[in-house]
């Protein structure tokens, strides 16, 4: 057991935190939002071996454990970056691990060309609103149980959407089929998707949450800093209280896909669920606590309230993934409890 | 990060299951009806485990149990549903003499505390005072080699089976209610104390304790004279470690999958196949998740010698709140079946919801209520000022 990061984590998260900081500020993330996709940035991404970080050596990548990468995702969250590193770096790893001699593999790693994942079914050979799906050149989906490959062009053109993420309609029925009955390696990769993204949605309700904070500290009402008003000190317990246990979370489901855990698909959607809640809460609350000017298009606080929703609403609607998770863990017929 | 527990706490935890699964009998579970949370057959056999004095270091007589192991046992007693109040304060009080009290209370008391032979009550909270337990006016005034105790506590848990009470008293009014405080250890069977039951809403008997020149030789002063808040920091810092709580929701809702798994649904079919039922459960069951994580991150930081007093403040607070509001869930999810209490003949599996929904409340309140918590938070963990308060 160690509930702390390693050295080795501890370097990375410096290292990209200061990148992310540094070439992904606010400015960059709204010059970005007609795409939802900052071509510079995932450039530089690729320099540092972002994409294929968390792909095997043997196939050109970094090797690293999706733990390091959660790293990564945590800081990318943490500023909003604009560029589909979650959705690519799980597609990268299902590729290989279904065709490792698929053509496009070296170029995905080395982050020249971009991959993502649909994580809907698709319906009638077409995925709807893909997260990256307006940049992607290779789009892995589930179509009629098939797991399947699919892009070529990048539609270049993202459906204007509330968290100014790359969405895009991407066609899958005429793609090349990687397992005909796929259902599983696709799971696996929306689970890696889904604790990847919790760790994400973490990072980025840490960084709501400090704006909120450091706000509240600065304005002050009736002579003192609002933050000193203990209604306003509540409402950010409770949120940074549910905020410390989605990060715990949500490691433990990236710890517990890297190590081959049984519970592990349960873990990641557990995860991503209470994560993508905890973020909108985080970000509702910080937004509140900045008063008129939150609802500012010029304060960052409402980039965060907006993409908090996006990134969780990808998946589908939270009360479907509730009830496919119930039949996970309640069989329909169960006779006895599963709370433990 | 390495969330796997290392193979001697795995082992140490199958050990508590098989114990607790013999222990824990029903007859057990129908003691605590009397309202007392107590069963002294499962506390006694937990001491002969050395279990009791797990918590408390080797050099100074206990288990030198580490505190994931700790947890991992806390964990398994409120699975089991075991009444754990008694050996909370056992360890608790225990751990607070061993560190600062004198050789006598070490040698009378300790043991005894340790073995199961007596019990503990926390004597804090007064009729006036709660939250702000600094304002506490029961009164010691020395005589002598003597001290003369006079005033009242409120909520005074397990004074009617308990043999000792740690009494926090007033020693000097004169000076900021933080600098006149002093603790003492109390022979529930001194000359002038009165026990008055409390009844509660959670069929839970708590008590008023009254204390009328109640005389004590010095050698039963814990800590300085009007070092109390000491004592209180330390006694807080073992509440926090060995509290417990963390798993409240798993039998509310194993006991509302077992209802909804006969109960018929409106429209045919089980209860167990209602979309919004099942949506709840898991939502609960991830709320659970998310206090399995706060409990092993808490031991985690203890065993590591890092402070964890905010993890226990969040862990609390995350704990009783999302308890309270699954015990709601399923009660609505129960309709006027969840109403029905346990007659007389029914075994402590019936109606548990019901009870569940009666004792909830009182998790967000006793051991430091929300908002005291929320303070905490505000201020240790985001670095907020100090409220006006
Ligand atoms: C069943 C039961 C068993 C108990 N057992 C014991 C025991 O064994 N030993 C013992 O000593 N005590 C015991 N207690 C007492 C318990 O610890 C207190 O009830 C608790 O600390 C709250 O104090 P209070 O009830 O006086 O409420 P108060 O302190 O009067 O609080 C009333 C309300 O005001 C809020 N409030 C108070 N201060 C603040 C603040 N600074 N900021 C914001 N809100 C605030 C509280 O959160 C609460 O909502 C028990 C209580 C119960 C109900």
């Amino acid at each position: 057991m160690r509930l702390e990061m390693t050295d080795d984590e501890i370097a990375v998260q410096e290292v990209f935190a200061g990148f992310f900081a540094d070439q992904c500020p606010p400015d960059a993330v709204r010059e970005a939002a007609d795409l939802g996709h900052s071509p510079d940035l995932w450039k530089r991404l690729a320099e540092m071996g972002a994409p294929g970080m968390a792909v095997a050596v043997e196939h050109g990548g970094g090797g690293a454990t999706l733990s390091d990468l959660a790293v990564v995702a945590a800081e990318a969250g943490r500023r909003l970056a604009p560029v589909p590193l979650i959705e690519h770096a799980v597609a990268v790893r299902g590729l290989i691990a279904t065709d490792p001699g698929h053509d496009a593999v070296a170029d995905l790693v080395a982050g020249d060309r971009i991959a993502t994942l649909a994580l809907r079914a698709a319906i009638e050979g077409e995925a709807r609103l893909v997260p990256g799906g307006a940049v992607a050149d290779v789009v892995l989906g589930l179509a009629d149980g098939a797991l399947v490959v699919g892009g070529d062009a990048a539609p270049g053109a993202a459906q204007a959407n509330t968290g100014d993420l790359a969405l895009a309609n991407r066609t899958l029925g005429d793609g090349q089929t990687l397992a005909a009955a796929g259902e599983t390696e696709w799971r696996r990769m929306v689970s890696e998707w889904q604790a990847l993204t919790a760790v994400g949605l973490t990072g980025l309700a840490q960084e709501a949450l400090s704006l909120g904070t450091t706000y509240a500290m600065e304005r002050e009402q009736f002579g003192v800093p609002v933050g000193s008003f203990q209604a306003v000190q509540h409402g950010f317990a409770n949120v940074a209280t549910s905020l410390e246990g989605a990060v715990f979370l949500a490691h433990k489901a990236v710890w517990a896909l890297d190590s081959g855990n049984a519970d592990a698909d349960r873990l990641a959607a557990m995860a991503f669920l209470f994560a993508g809640e905890t973020a909108q809460a985080c970000a509702a609350a910080s937004l509140q606590y900045h008063g008129g000017y939150g609802y500012a298009e010029e304060y960052d606080i409402q980039l965060y309230y907006r993409q908090a929703k996006a990134r969780t609403l990808v998946l589908g609607p939270p009360s479907a993934e509730y009830r496919r998770l119930a039949d996970v863990v309640l069989a329909p017929d169960s006779t006895e409890g599963a709370a433990a | 990060m390495d969330f796997s527990y290392p193979a001697d706490v795995e082992a140490f935890r199958t050990e508590v299951q098989e114990f607790l699964t013999e222990h824990v009998t029903d007859a057990v579970l129908e003691e605590v009806d009397t309202g007392t949370v107590h069963s002294d057959d499962l506390h006694k056999a937990m001491a002969a485990k050395g279990w009791l004095s797990g918590a408390v270091p080797t050099e100074l007589g206990g288990g030198g149990m580490s505190p994931l192991k700790m947890s991992v046992l806390i964990e398994e007693l409120q699975l089991f549903r075991a009444p754990i109040d008694a050996m909370g304060v056992a360890i608790g009080m225990a751990s607070i003499i061993l560190e600062l009290g004198n050789d006598f209370l070490k040698g009378e008391v300790v043991p005894r505390l340790l073995s199961g032979d007596a019990l503990g009550a926390f004597g804090y909270s007064e009729p006036e005072s709660g939250s702000d337990v600094a304002a506490a006016q029961t009164k010691a005034v020395r005589d002598g080699d003597e001290w003369v105790i006079n005033g009242q506590k409120m909520w005074t848990t397990m004074a009617h089976v308990a043999d000792y009470v740690i009494l926090l008293t007033r020693t000097n009014p004169d000076v900021p209610k933080h600098k006149g405080l002093t603790f003492f250890i109390v022979p529930l069977d001194s000359p002038g104390i009165e026990i008055q039951p409390v009844w509660t809403m959670g069929y839970e008997r708590s008590n008023a304790t009254f204390y009328d020149e109640v005389r004590l030789d010095d050698k039963w002063r814990l800590g300085d004279v009007d070092g109390g808040w000491n004592v209180m920091k330390t006694a807080l810092k073992f509440e926090r470690g060995i509290a417990g709580g963390q798993f409240y929701s798993p039998p509310l809702i194993d006991a509302t999958i077992d209802w909804a798994t006969d109960a018929p649904a409106p429209d045919g079919g089980a209860m167990i196949d209602d979309p919004g039922l099942r949506e709840s459960l898991v939502r609960a069951m991830i709320d659970v998740e998310v206090c399995r994580c706060f409990a092993q991150k808490t031991a985690y930081l203890a065993d590591t010698g890092a402070p964890f007093g905010v993890e226990g403040s969040m862990t609390k607070l995350f704990a009783s709140e999302t308890f309270k509001k699954h015990s709601h869930w399923f009660m609505d999810a129960m309709g006027p079946d969840g109403l029905v209490k346990r007659v007389e003949g029914d075994g402590p599996h019936v109606a548990f919801v019901e009870e569940t929904f009666r004792h909830a409340p009182v998790t967000t309140i006793y051991g430091g209520t929300s908002e005291i918590n929320r303070n905490m938070v505000a201020e240790a963990h985001l670095g907020l000022p100090r409220a006006r308060r």
